[in-house]
């Protein structure tokens, strides 16, 4: 049989199996609405209550500042959409950078175009890292809030938050604006990263079930107490009514024991991550003639390999990997099917040329040794069939 | 017309992404040819061997196709026909069975490559999903680049056919004609355009142009 070698993890993961059976009874005999005031409800909510002081506990924040949500998109939407719109009246300029999500970049095209909002747009070092003074810099009298993502979906680059969040605490204080909040996306980091919120010093935080093991569809975005949103839509009174409607309860179980396991084991896993990572790299990098690493080579996610194979097309080296049981992306997911390069990998100052040529293959918790030996040894040759019949020789300046 | 229909399902393993399955299958027949392309240039083949070269494209587009062909030049047909992409799988799948086209059945004469619309290619693959009909229509305007640089060899100028129309983009090739096929085809916004014909995405000076074109077709066609 064909060896199935997944190396989308950052795309998702799969459900682990402790989370889906935690998930089970809430899609059978535990089936009633936490609101209900009967003991059918009652128990349900209980356990709603559970996790959500779980999650809290772990995030070092209090379970009211928890909202659960439909995924990182809806966090990301409503920490922006959300806290802009209803702070306006403090000022009407925010902060972001041009490799964020799409999810927090288009909520913020959105306000500029539409909301009459001003963005200022960082844009990143040639290794994908914006640095704390660059956030500083542009830091005025009238921002109210600044989003940047705690490691980037595409190329790993693992942004200082806590530095950020520091600084931004600071300059709050300063000047004398309670107002200015700080949110970052952190739907990538959960499984090796630090989610402490107190040290991080950020306000808002968004995390997605369906990058740490757990349930696709179920996000959660961490809101300090005070914060005032103005909320996506309306109804009930659930998620203190920044979030009304039934919750998904399934969800909100997976989410919290996917992210208890995930915290649990980020140290470890990170460690043996990154040993795999880097030798993956070196071993492409032997291989394979011409490539360029993209991103940070070790402020990285330990599971973010991002290389751009010079000459050919990424689409193309996907399906041909695809053929062979490997199944990695370029770029996102959610750019694959357009036919623009990432906007990252344009946004590190490299050629279309390049960045069309941008493979991603993020690792996760069943990679082995053995999975990326096999794809060491099935990646040459389709890159050799494929540059034979390119016309293209990328210029050596963008790959030494 | 086929190039408009939904693609046809293939029967194993269908390439689909992640957030929108529909748009993006392959057929059968586009997988064969993106596996097995025929008669791209070898590296040990000499140019000199070819009478007629043909260049579109650019990588900055995501796509850049070059072809050689080799016409006989008493009964004008095409012998060979080799080609080199740095394209997507549909880019890869359309010159490929463009190549088998000119070529099968003793070659088509120059007069039937130019006959031959990128929808006839669309259609001998079983349809390619509608954001790649680009890709179709690269390899066509390739061949016509091809077939014009074989009679301006043998100094037949007469016989050279400039498109009656205007190159837009000098990078991609894009014409007001394209422009004109793309506002057709229901794109009348420039980002529907760039994705239809991809004019402008390496040369982004030549929009104001652009959308000064779409506004007059779309005045003159739906206004």
């Amino acid at each position: 049989m064909k060896r199935e070698v997944y190396l989308d993890h950052a795309a998702t993961t799969p459900l682990h199996p402790a989370v889906r059976e935690v998930m089970l009874p809430y899609l059978g005999e535990k089936f009633g609405n936490p609101s209900s005031f009967h003991s059918i409800g009652k128990i349900v909510k209980d356990d709603v209550d559970t996790a959500r002081a779980r999650i809290a506990e772990i995030l070092h924040a209090r379970p009211d500042e928890i909202l659960f949500t439909s995924g990182g998109t809806e966090s990301d939407n409503l920490a922006i959409l959300g806290y802009a719109r209803k702070n306006q009246q403090e000022g009407k300029h925010l902060i972001t950078t041009t490799i964020e999500h799409h999810a927090v970049l288009e909520a913020m095209i959105h306000l500029e175009k539409k909301e009459g909002f001003e963005v200022t747009y960082l844009e990143p070092d040639r290794e994908g890292l914006i640095s704390v003074d660059q956030v500083e810099k542009v830091l005025r009298e009238d921002t109210i809030l600044v989003s940047i993502m705690y490691a980037n979906n595409e190329i790993g680059t693992i942004m200082p938050i806590a530095d950020m969040g520091n600084m931004i605490q600071k300059w709050r204080d300063e000047h004398k604006r309670p107002f200015l909040k700080f949110h970052t996306d952190a739907c990538q980091t959960p499984e090796y990263l630090d989610l402490d919120v107190e040290k991080l010093h950020v306000d808002m935080l968004t995390l997605n079930g369906s990058k740490m093991y757990g349930p696709k569809g179920m996000g959660l975005l961490y809101l300090k107490r005070g914060i005032k949103l103005q909320p996506l839509q309306f109804g009930g009174s659930q998620e203190r009514a920044l979030r009304p409607g039934t919750e998904h309860v399934a969800g909100i179980m997976g989410m919290a024991k996917s992210l208890e396991l995930a915290q649990a084991n980020r140290e470890e896993e990170s460690v043996r991550l990154a040993k795999l990572r880097d030798a993956f790299i070196e071993g492409i990098q032997s291989r394979i003639s011409k490539t360029r690493l993209n991103g940070h080579p070790t402020k990285r996610l330990p599971n973010n390999v991002n290389i751009s194979i010079m000459d050919i097309e990424g689409e193309a080296m996907i399906l041909y990997l695809d053929a062979e049981g490997v199944y990695a992306s370029t770029g996102s997911a959610c750019t694959s099917a357009s036919l623009d390069p990432s906007h990252v990998i344009l946004a590190l100052g490299l050629p279309y040329e390049v960045a069309h040529g941008s493979i991603r293959f993020s690792l996760g918790a069943s990679t082995t040794e053995e999975d990326l030996a096999y794809v060491l040894e099935v990646l040459p040759p389709l890159v050799e069939k494929l540059r034979s019949i390119s016309p293209v020789r990328v210029d050596e300046k963008y790959f030494v | 017309m086929s190039h408009k229909q939904e693609p046809i399902k293939g029967t194993q393993g269908d390439v689909t992404t992640a957030d929108n399955a529909k748009s993006w299958f392959y057929t059968d027949v586009v997988k064969d040819h993106f596996f097995n392309p025929r008669n791209f240039m070898h590296a040990d083949a000499h140019e000199e061997d070819f009478n007629a070269i043909g260049k579109v494209g650019s990588p900055a587009c995501g796509d850049e196709l070059r072809v050689w062909m080799k016409v006989d030049p008493e009964t004008e047909r095409i012998t060979e026909f080799r080609w080199k992409t740095f394209g997507c799988g549909s880019a890869i799948a359309s010159t490929s069975m463009a190549s088998e086209m000119v070529t099968e059945n003793g070659g088509m004469t120059l007069d039937e490559a130019r006959a031959l619309k990128p929808q006839d290619i669309m259609e001998r693959l079983g349809g390619l999903p509608q954001r790649k009909f680009h890709c179709s229509v690269l390899c066509d305007k390739a061949l016509r680049d091809a077939i014009n640089d074989y009679y301006r060899r043998i100094e037949q100028f007469d016989k050279i056919i400039v498109e009656a129309s205007r190159i837009i983009d000098p990078v991609s090739k894009v014409t007001d004609k394209d422009i004109e096929e793309a506002v057709l085809e229901g794109a009348h916004t420039l980002e529907l355009v760039q994705q239809k014909t991809k004019v402008g995405i390496g040369n982004p000076g030549c929009l104001p142009a652009v959308e000064e074109i779409i506004r007059f077709y779309k005045e003159k066609y739906f206004g």
